[in-house]
């Protein structure tokens, strides 16, 4: 999967009431309505700034607080294409992964807002073609990629009915 | 090689001898879902192909984070919980029974030993009862309601040792917003936080339900106690039986050991807009405040009633203060009433509204207006949390807001107590 667009830059901690807030996400299951919304307490514009492709960047901690699946979604939803950062909390993380969304774990000091970024994440790679480095990813805990490679977790129980994965020492969440 | 509470409970759980860094798929003893996360979670159900729970009898839903519901919109969502709990026989916690975390405290059906998994981050708060319980997303929800089982990468444990005895008017509120200013919001990210030590040992069990609550606000997966007296007499008081102490054994790995004397420590706030944005209560005296809130399944509890209620008798909160109460349960709604405790807090100024979440999460009963400054009992201070991202927030025990709805501004509850 590669993929192509411009970082929009958050910093460290950003929670998940951030991504979308409580006020929002008991109303609806509409996601689209939802993704109106993503990162608003932090920066009310922040929807109309989105070009469908972008990046969401930040440094560590990204996902904190509460386990509202509504994050990731909205996130996805908001046309953003993966979230690039230090460190994930791992409920996030988790949700992430269940739900599509990458997550690209990732020094993200070597981006700057606006940055133009391809991202690939079979080679495991970020090309920063606004200050031509390559940023190295963290790869993914095998356990999450069989997950992903089934298309999701709705989509490992339709073809297993259960949680059918490798159990072994791994580096996952 | 010795194991940590989290790795012996998941051994038992997955049938086998697993430590840190083993990925297993374990048994759940109870899976659980709130308002705003159990929606996603039956599409999820739907799009799995969910045909049944895999224990409707271990299976609860519960209307709590927008109950009574304020929105039309809100009503519908809370009208499929209820129609999916009918088609499913799983057990519905309906508006007025209180906030999800007290409710399954509650049950009698999780103790030493337990897992549980909830769709809702404070599902830590059931390792005071030396389970381990979790937080999840709805999809992840789904998979444990199909099949009673879910998958972890078995965490390393950061234990910490608070030694020494709270002093007096100080709370197991303070002691967890200190050790997360400590530590940070992501100082436990993917660990198991195990609290030990003579503070915790003293502490009541609804005082240490406090602190497993706030795991999560340092990143940790589980907030692990040892069992103990209080912690059976608590499961039996709710009919529950046949739960055995899970020990750390004494030559377990740790990833991490910290150690506390906390026999000086003050009352702590988390200052806004992070809960580990914390400093003793006397940098911050004097800061004028609007609203005053206890309750939520940090310290809505009978023993924060009790101690608010304790300051408040016979004295009337500031003019300037808007005062709400939340009662965590039904149970503790009905008992505070019994006890007077209501009486006293509505005399001084009180509003109480319906055991629940409201407050805590912004979706009704006590949004504040931009540029007020809430003192509240809760678990989250992130801006925008109450409803309002022009408002700021500030995190204390039930003493220290109680004391400062009295002033009107933050307050030593020490003159009080």
């Amino acid at each position: 999967m590669e993929f192509k667009g411009r970082a929009h830059k958050f910093g460290d901690d950003i929670n998940t009431d951030y991504i979308i807030s409580g006020k929002y996400k008991f109303k609806t299951l509409d996601m689209n309505e939802l993704a109106k919304h993503v990162m608003e307490d932090l920066d009310q514009d922040f929807y109309n700034k989105i070009t469908p492709g972008d990046f969401l960047v930040a440094g560590r901690n990204f996902g904190c607080g509460s386990s509202r699946e509504q994050a990731p979604l909205a996130v996805k939803h908001a046309r953003l294409s993966a979230v690039l950062a230090k460190s994930f909390a791992r409920i996030f993380y988790r949700n992430a992964i269940n739900t599509g969304l990458p997550v690209v774990e990732c020094d993200t000091d070597q981006i700057e807002p606006g940055d133009e970024l391809v991202v690939d994440l079979a080679a495991g790679v970020i090309h920063n073609l606004t200050r031509a480095v390559a940023i190295e990813v963290k790869p993914l805990p095998s356990v999450m990629l069989q997950i992903l490679n089934d298309g999701g977790l709705a989509a490992h129980f339709r073809k297993y009915g259960e949680f059918k994965l490798d159990q072994e020492e791994d580096n996952a969440l | 090689m010795g194991q940590t509470i989290i790795e012996k409970i998941l051994s038992n759980k997955s049938r086998k001898n697993v430590g840190a860094g083993d990925i297993v798929v374990a048994s759940v003893d109870y899976v659980m879902g709130q308002d705003g996360t159990s929606p996603l979670a039956i599409n999820a159900y739907r799009a799995m192909e969910g045909k049944k729970l895999f224990d409707p009898a271990r299976v609860a839903l519960v209307i709590d984070h927008s109950s009574p519901s304020p929105l039309e919109a809100v009503s519908n969502l809370h009208t499929l919980m209820r129609s999916f709990a009918r088609e499913t026989g799983c057990k519905l916690y309906d508006v007025g029974e209180g906030v999800c975390h007290q409710l399954m405290l509650e049950t009698g059906r999780i103790g030493p030993g337990s897992l549980v998994v909830g769709a809702d981050s404070h599902t830590c708060t059931y390792g005071a009862l030396n389970a381990f319980s979790t937080g999840v997303g709805s999809t992840d929800l789904a998979g444990a309601l199909i099949s009673g089982k879910m998958w972890f990468k078995v965490p390393e444990t950061i234990k910490f040792a608070c030694n020494g005895k709270l002093p007096p008017g100080v709370y197991s509120k303070d002691l967890i917003l200190f050790l997360i200013g400590q530590v940070t919001a992501d100082g436990a990210t993917y660990l198991s936080a195990e609290y030990t030590g003579e503070a915790i040992r003293e502490m009541s069990i609804e005082a240490r339900f406090t602190v497993a609550n706030m795991a999560i606000e340092m990143g940790a997966k589980a907030g692990l106690m040892e069992a103990d007296e209080k912690t059976f007499d608590w499961v039996k008081r709710f009919g529950g039986s046949g739960f055995e102490a899970v020990a750390a054994d004494a030559d377990a790995v740790y990833a991490k050991i910290l150690e506390y004397d906390v026999s000086a420590l003050e009352p702590q706030l988390a200052k806004p807009h992070q809960v580990d944005n914390v400093a003793p209560l006397s940098e911050l005296a004097g800061t004028p405040i609007q609203q005053a809130v206890i309750g939520t399944c940090t310290n809505g509890r009978m023993e924060d009633l009790r101690i608010a209620a304790g300051i408040l008798k016979g004295r009337k909160v500031s003019p300037e203060v808007r005062f709400i109460i939340a009662p965590a349960s039904r149970d503790i709604y009905v008992q505070a009433m019994r006890e007077g405790l209501l009486e006293t807090l509505v005399l001084a100024g009180g509003a109480v509204v319906t055991p629940g979440c409201g407050p805590c999460v912004g979706t009704h009963n006590g949004v504040p207006s931009d540029g007020e400054t809430v003192l509240s009992t809760a678990n989250r201070n992130f801006k925008g949390r109450m409803g309002n991202r022009n408002a700021e927030i500030y995190l204390g025990s039930p003493a220290t807001v109680a004391a400062s709805a009295i002033k009107g501004k933050i307050t030593d509850p020490r003159e009080f107590v």
